[in-house]
């Protein structure tokens, strides 16, 4: 999802979305080049990119893709959805306030929708919490504790939306 | 019913049982407070620009939102005790923005119960006291005040300081003395802000788990500010002040109201 939405920005080359997503998503662990071109195979088959024509030079790195109408809704479904409220998913909520500021989208919405499905879950493990045992509180508060710190990130990252936007569209 | 709850029916309408008979209502109807489009300025700083907001009867609603978002004084807005420069705040339906102050104030001592983050209790005062002093401003009788006040002490595991004086109790104490004066008339509204904001956070809970409980208990509806997730994790719902306006969001279906025993 991560390559659909760095093509929505323009139409590239498999490097170029490979080097991209290194610099952004990477984290010092580079996605394999069969990766790249397997995923994009794959969204090609499934309606969402169209492939170019093969350019001078020739070799599957000269290729040209282009998302279609139905990459770019998909896109923009999966930026507008909050992520199930799990610990541990920072990576999956950077990527979506990334690419949405990336593509001139608002960041706002989303932070907001993940913010309110964030705190449901918080109610419903505090509810837990208050009903259940000892053991269950404790589990509880370890989901607790996690959500809280996404939620801290949630709102920090709000506050900072413009400044990220600049930098990431720099 | 008891003498106090007898004198709000009073204030809202005329037969015995009006108290409940207007919160009855006020579940048909959904709200139980609102402000509509409520803006209000402190000199050239605005504070709330268009703020609206509803209060369902029972629900226990958190207003979270950055630090000078106009919090506090939507709060105080709808407990009648700040005026709106604009909007309209309704209590059952009723406008109490236009009340005269008298009027405002006494809805203040016979519906509403308050918890603040500092400064509220009479240091000089006995933690007991300090507890029975809202029944005493509705004129029950002292002795009946300071015996209904004590039974919050066993409840709210505050048994040790019920005679001292509330100048020298921790944090955590003065804030469940606090926690019981607001409730010990039986509001029919609860008004907190910030009320574990000087707590650590296993004690910050424990005054949640009573408050919480404690309101379900007596229907009493609670309007919590508050900058803490795990406390607004307490809540039915939450809302979000931005720049002195609402969001509020209805991810979650909303319990229905608890019924006064
Ligand atoms: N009595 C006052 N006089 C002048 N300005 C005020 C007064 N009370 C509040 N303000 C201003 O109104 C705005 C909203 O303040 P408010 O106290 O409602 O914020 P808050 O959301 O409760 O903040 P906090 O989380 O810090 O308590 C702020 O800009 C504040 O400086
Ligand atoms: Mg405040």
């Amino acid at each position: 999802m991560a390559l659909l939405g760095l093509l929505e920005r323009e139409p590239s080359h498999g490097y170029d979305l490979k080097r991209d997503y290194d610099a952004y998503f990477g984290r010092g662990k580079p996605l394999p080049f069969g990766q790249v071109y397997a995923t994009l195979g794959r969204l090609a088959r499934d309606g969402k990119v169209l492939v170019g024509e093969a350019e001078p030079g020739a070799g599957p790195d000269r290729k040209r893709y282009v998302i279609t109408e139905q990459g770019v809704s998909e896109v923009e479904a999966w930026l507008h959805e909050p992520v199930a409220p799990e610990p541990h998913l920072q990576t999956v909520l950077f990527v979506k306030v990334v690419l949405a500021l990336m593509s001139g989208r608002s960041a706002e919405g989303y932070l907001d929708r993940q913010r309110a499905a964030h705190l449901q879950r918080m109610r419903e493990l505090t509810a837990l919490k208050r009903t259940g045992g000892l053991v269950d509180a404790l589990l509880a508060d370890h989901g607790l504790f996690h959500l809280e710190a996404d939620l801290r990130w949630l709102e920090l990252t709000a506050a900072r939306l413009d400044a990220l936007a600049a930098a990431v569209r720099a | 019913m008891t003498a106090e709850t007898a004198q709000t029916a009073g204030t809202a309408q005329t037969a015995g049982s009006a108290g409940t008979a207007a919160r009855a209502r006020s579940d048909a109807a959904g709200a139980l407070i609102e402000a509509r489009d409520v803006t209000l300025a402190f000199g050239p700083t605005p504070a709330l620009r268009g703020a609206s907001v509803t209060v369902r009867a029972g629900e226990i609603l958190a207003v979270m939102g950055p630090s000078g978002s106009g919090k506090s004084t939507l709060l105080h807005c709808l407990a009648g005790i700040l005026l709106p420069d604009s909007g309209e705040i309704l209590l059952d339906g009723r406008r109490v923005d236009t009340m005269r102050e008298n009027a405002r104030s006494a809805l203040r001592r016979d519906r509403f119960g308050f918890v603040f983050q500092f400064g509220q209790l009479v240091p000089e005062l006995s933690a007991e006291e300090n507890v029975a002093l809202p029944l005493l401003l509705r004129g029950i009788p002292r002795a009946e005040a300071l015996a209904r006040a004590r039974t919050w002490f066993t409840r709210l595991e505050l048994g040790a300081t019920r005679t001292r004086r509330c100048g020298e109790l921790s944090g955590g104490q003065a804030q469940r003395v606090a926690l019981a004066r607001a409730l010990v008339a039986r509001p029919q509204v609860l008004f907190a802000d910030e009320p574990t904001g000087a707590l650590d956070s296993l004690t910050g809970e424990h005054v949640m788990d009573l408050l919480v409980a404690a309101a379900r208990e007596q229907g009493t509806t609670v309007i919590l500010v508050t900058h803490e997730p795990r406390v607004a994790a307490y809540a039915d719902r939450e809302i979000i002040v931005r720049d002195g306006t609402v969001t509020s969001y209805d991810l979650a279906p909303v319990p229905p109201a608890p019924v006064a025993s």
